[in-house]
């Protein structure tokens, strides 16, 4: 069984490196990612958000929805976690 | 926690430390607008300092959160979030638009303003669920 489940992964591995290859280099500046609103933040993301850490400025204010969603699932995440591993020692009988 | 590691060294170093580490929380979750920083990174070292108190003194020790307390925390964060969001569509904004709070400031500070509120929500939820986590995980330990 763990030899079977081996030729999904090589297979998947393979199609990961191959895809790869076809990767925008680092820091080009034609790439994808560079081109579409990233010009914006960078150059009105300071008088827009008025954060000097330009992270910030993205995280929590243009992409402030993002941010809550994230919240949430950490929330969620916590609350899971707390009822699964406590629930022995607070005696619910149903597991 | 129902054991403590506690040992008249141990107490009076993290005495020494715990209000320090909860200033710096504090301040990188402040100061996150301006330097490397923000909600989650600044809930963290904040749920650091609860943990270590927990290890250091148990869970009887002095101002330790329960984990119900932590539980309303991780929920109050959210609903901070949710709640500034919600500020802009009842003063004729978007929903998470920060430029619609009444503050007589400019455009960028009202918006800083914003993002602080909604970065105190995120730090108060990492905080909870980091302390609900390491209760959850001793408790399971100690039961099991």
């Amino acid at each position: 069984m763990v030899r079977l489940s081996l030729i999904p992964f090589l297979a998947l591995g393979a199609i990961l490196v191959a895809a790869a290859g076809g990767l925008p280099p680092v820091g080009d500046p034609e790439s994808p990612p560079a081109t579409h609103v990233s010009p914006r933040y960078i150059m009105f993301g300071h008088e827009e958000t008025g954060a000097a850490n330009l992270v910030t400025g993205v995280l929590a204010d243009y992409r402030s929805y993002d941010t809550l969603g994230e919240t949430t699932v950490i929330c969620v995440a916590g609350l899971a976690c707390w009822l699964i591993l406590g629930s022995r020692s607070r005696g619910d009988k149903e597991r | 926690m129902n054991f403590a590691f506690g040992s008249p060294a141990l107490d009076a170093a993290s005495r020494l430390m715990t209000p320090f580490i909860l200033m710096f929380g504090a301040y990188v979750v402040m100061h996150g607008h301006d330097s490397p920083g923000g909600g989650f990174q600044g809930g963290v070292i904040i749920a650091a300092c609860v943990i270590l108190v927990r290890l250091v003194r148990g869970r009887a020790g002095g101002w330790n959160l329960s984990p119900e307390t932590a539980l309303a925390l991780t929920c109050a964060g959210v609903g901070i979030f949710v709640g500034v969001g919600l500020l802009g569509p009842i003063f004729g904004g978007n929903f998470l638009d920060y430029a619609a709070l009444p503050l007589s400031l400019k455009a960028g500070e009202v918006r800083a303003v914003g993002s602080l509120a909604i970065e105190i929500g995120v730090a108060l939820t990492v905080t909870g669920v980091l302390t609900l986590v390491f209760d959850a995980l001793v408790e399971a330990r100690n039961d099991g």
